[in-house]
């Protein structure tokens, strides 16, 4: 493998600089798919540049391509206009390119500084008794230098995740990265901590680094960007300098066709109560009470929205009332009537239908069959058995019926559900919880980690459910979704519902300062 | 070269793949009897002769494979919910005291065979179920863990056995003759409690025993109720993850508790069998049934049956050839480990196969070559 020397770049002025990498016609195939197909990739020194794409666009394969965990089935890759050939990440290391991926590659009980020369042939890493002084010195350094704040003595496992992903980015710096890939890096941020990153992605590329940032949030393209490269379905469709594009482009790029952000507005009258919640108690995990004194009412047919921020109880309310928890204290009715706490099958007998936020785990049995998997909670019912004996044909019936109504993209009823997106996941939680006839639906957290056409879909489902007369309880950290769906908001803080009003006079403001815990300026 | 996850897995290969890793499981094991001065082919004509052809050999094979394809129905039937009862041995144990103990009782008192011969295999089941429903209760309502539990067990039942015989008091105990006064021994069963077998004329005559009957009917009975009811639909889902079993309102307790007495009584039925067809007393040499371990090749059995029930009954059927042919080989120019050996080989050579049932290895083509129109 052959990689030009930093001289050699800089040389030839004039004449334009040949692209940092160029990527030309990759494919790789997987067993059934095709994750990339012919795929165009070039970007400059010094550019932030974006790959911009739903779940399931091949961004990932592209990336972990330039960095030599997969090698491609035909196509070429040039650095500074030199072919070079990748046989394993090693390679790609030893021609500077660093990839931080969404689980981060550290090992925690080690300090910031062992971690940042861990696997580092060159230098400090390669001494036998390591200088610590001296790493953890150089460490602080580029700390420093980018505003990567994070002390190089501390153990990983003590650090926040963001503290964690500026550990991935200083061992980049350290192996003085030309290429930096970074998969979606602010899924794990607060808002503060996704700004102060951009900034060190910009100081990074002011220095002739090319930084490629992987992300499905359009926002976000828009606000760190260089250039986008759009993929879809994977091929490369475009790319565009994000200064000349607008979110609606993107997006429509993205999915490949217009979007309708817009709500529609509906004119919906509210039936009786299908949830009453009256000063619910319920432990956490860790002891100590999550819920504390929640008191709610969904009524039939209306969309009510839990907002909070995460870990004020909004989890375990919803596992409460669907039963996976037991309720300490308050009396919770479905349609009227008491249910048995911590039992999930008095639940689903009372028309509980709940979409949980651990898919994977809780929603599904992962290696059952997707047949299986739309039957976990009508089992009991005469579409799949009949007194104790499984009706193996006539489950399967189902479960085509259900995969052609909600579209689920899935090589068969038989295939384990694994084997699906997130996207098609969901559609099969879905599918299962809809076609139970629900009088109430829990959708926790019903879209987090899904790309824009499949949000849409679960919303256009959710919309669907209500206009149906069931009533929700849409529990989400998404303020945006939460307004394009409620009808009612209440906030929960600390365990407890501080604050309710109609999606018609609500006001931005205040929800977020009751979220951070602020006083219902109403409540004088 | 290079290995890919299989998306879809053939049904062909479920059959192929086995019948692939016994060939080379057989290749192997003949390097190994070469390297030792064997003559690989004579060996295995000599293996294949003491197993099935030579007069009574079949019915020896069949005396040796019953036990094993009750401890692997046993195995298999937990280990499918990943319940990992580790236990049959013990459960065995138990149940063959309790059949034994019927056997005993009924077969003195004057009642039918028939009569006696059902009393016996309810009794192998209670005491089968009742001795794995410990680790059961202990994992549903403390989370114990029941590979720990059910293993410990084992020891335990065994002590019990040889209490059973040694202690004076003991139901179980022979006091009557010479014999027993020099050394414990167990009661004799009366002849009601003989379990009957059929005999087929051939081959010097090869007796199918009752046991191996019964076997096959529970690993038809366990095929049927894991993979065609409601039961084994919620063992699936919580073998699969307990906490969507919990989110589907499934009742995981009471399924685990049944799920290892069905593993118990299956083991137990085992114990019943050894005793109504084969021994006829509890244990006539203190250390025989304690030697056998039929409980941990079981756990072999229901491995390389990949926990299929039918498939285990074939699988013991195999398995106990190959022990049986190794009791009868051993001598100067066979040693009796060779056959531990050859065990070995073909279970690793099964597991090994196994990853060629989940994936793939693709001979890498040629990259396609790379148009030059690049710039």
């Amino acid at each position: 493998m052959e990689v030009e020397s930093e001289k050699d770049r800089r040389g030839a002025p004039g004449a334009p600089p040949p692209a940092a990498v160029v990527m030309r016609g990759i494919v790789k195939r997987f067993p059934g798919v095709l994750a990339n197909d012919r795929v165009d990739f070039d970007a400059a020194a010094g550019e932030v540049h974006a790959l911009l794409g739903e779940n399931g666009a091949g961004k990932s394969t592209l990336s972990n391509i330039l960095t030599g965990l997969y090698r491609p089935d035909a196509g070429e890759i040039f650095l500074d206009g030199e072919p070079v050939q990748f046989h394993s990440p090693r390679d790609a290391l030893d021609a500077r390119i660093f990839m931080v991926h969404q689980h981060f590659r550290l090992v925690e009980p080690f300090t910031v500084a062992e971690n940042v020369v861990l696997g580092d042939h060159r230098g400090e890493g390669r001494t036998f008794r390591l200088r610590h002084r001296a790493i953890e010195e150089r460490v602080a350094e580029l700390s420093k230098r980018y505003g990567l704040a994070v002390d190089p003595r501390a153990r990983v496992w003590q650090l926040s995740l963001g503290e964690q992903q500026r550990v991935e980015i200083l061992k980049a710096l350290y192996r003085e990265a030309r290429i930096l890939i970074l998969d979606e890096p602010t899924a794990v941020l607060t808002p503060q901590e996704a700004d102060a990153l951009f900034e060190t992605l910009r100081e990074m590329a002011s220095e002739g680094r090319t930084v490629v940032f992987i992300s499905h949030k359009l926002h976000e393209v828009k606000a760190v960007a260089d250039r986008v490269t759009v993929l879809r379905g994977g091929r490369s469709i475009a790319t565009v300098p994000a200064a000349e594009a607008t979110l609606r482009s993107l997006a429509s790029l993205m999915v490949g066709r217009e979007l309708d952000t817009a709500a529609a507005p509906r004119a919906r009258t509210a039936g009786d109560p299908v949830l009453e919640l009256e000063d619910v108690w319920a432990d956490s995990d860790r002891g100590g009470s999550a819920v504390r004194g929640a008191s709610l009412v969904v009524r039939g047919g209306e969309i009510v929205a839990v907002a909070g921020v995460a870990g004020n109880g909004q989890r375990e309310l919803a596992e409460t009332v669907a039963g996976m928890r037991p309720a300490t204290r308050g009396a919770i009715r479905i349609a009227g009537k008491a249910i048995r706490g911590g039992d999930p099958r008095a639940a689903i007998a009372a028309g509980v239908a709940y979409v949980p936020e651990d898919r994977l785990g809780t929603g599904v049995a992962p290696s059952l069959s997707i047949a299986a998997n739309l039957a976990l909670k009508g089992y009991r019912e005469p579409h799949a058995s009949r007194g104790p004996l499984l009706r193996l044909r006539r489950m399967r019936e189902r479960a085509l019926e259900l995969i052609a109504h909600y579209r689920i993209a899935a090589p068969g009823p038989s295939a384990p559900a694994r084997l699906l997106s997130g996207g098609n996941l969901q559609k099969v939680v879905l599918a299962r919880e809809f076609s139970g006839r629900p009088r109430l639906l829990i959708a926790a957290a019903p879209t987090r980690g899904l790309d824009v056409g499949a949000i849409e879909t679960v919303h256009a489902y959710v919309r669907e459910a209500a206009a149906d007369g069931v009533g929700v309880l849409l529990i989400s950290e998404d303020l945006d979704e939460i307004l394009t769906l409620a009808d009612r908001i209440a906030v929960m803080y600390e365990g407890a519902v501080v604050g309710e009003t109609a999606r018609a006079e609500a006001d931005v403001e205040e929800i977020g300062l009751l979220m951070a815990g602020g006083q219902d300026p109403r409540a004088d | 070269m290079r290995i890919e996850r299989r998306l879809r897995q053939p049904r062909w290969l479920l059959v192929a793949v086995p019948a692939g890793s016994l060939v080379f499981a057989f290749f192997a094991s003949g390097l190994v009897l070469l390297a030792t001065g064997h003559d690989a082919v004579s060996s295995y004509r000599q293996i294949v002769d003491a197993a099935f052809l030579n007069s009574g050999a079949l019915g020896q094979t069949l005396t040796q494979a019953t036990p094993l394809a009750f401890t692997g129905l046993a195995a298999a039937a937990a280990f499918r919910m990943r319940l990992f009862n580790i236990g049959a041995e013990g459960q065995l144990f138990m149940g063959a005291i309790a059949a034994d103990a019927a056997g005993l009782f009924l077969g003195d008192h004057g009642w039918p065979t028939a009569v006696v011969i059902f009393a016996m295999v309810v009794a192998g089941c209670a005491g089968g179920a009742a001795w794995a429903s410990i680790p059961g209760l202990l994992r549903a309502f403390f989370k114990t863990n029941e590979i720990i539990t059910s293993l410990m067990l084992n020891y335990v039942a065994a002590y019990v056995l040889t209490y059973l015989i040694f202690n004076t008091e003991s139901y179980w105990r022979e006091t009557k003759g010479f014999n027993a006064s020099v050394f414990p021994t167990s009661k004799a069963l009366p002849d009601p409690a003989f379990w009957p077998s059929a005999t087929i004329h051939a081959r010097g005559g090869i007796a199918l025993p009752l046991g191996a009957g019964i076997a096959v009917l529970v690993a038809i009975l366990l095929w049927f109720l894991y993979t065609r009811t409601r039961f084994g639909f919620e063992a699936q889902v919580l073998g699969d993850s307990p906490r969507a079993a919990r989110y589907a309102g499934m009742r995981t307790r009471r399924k685990i508790l049944a799920v290892m007495a069905i593993s118990g009584a299956v083991a137990g039925i085992g114990g019943a069998s050894q005793v109504g067809d084969f021994s006829h007393t509890l244990d006539a040499d203190p250390n025989g049934l304690q030697k056998q371990y039929y409980g941990y090749t079981g756990i072999v059995v229901a491995a390389l049956a990949r926990y299929n029930p039918l498939a285990c009954v074939i699988v013991a059927f195999l398995i106990g050839a190959l022990q049986n042919a190794g009791n009868t080989l051993q001598g100067a120019d066979f040693p009796s480990g060779l056959v531990g050996v050859m065990q070995g080989i073909i279970l690793f050579s099964a597991l090994g196969g196994e990853l060629l049932v989940r994936y793939r290895v693709r001979v890498r083509r040629a990259l396609p070559a790379v148009e030059a129109e690049a710039a």
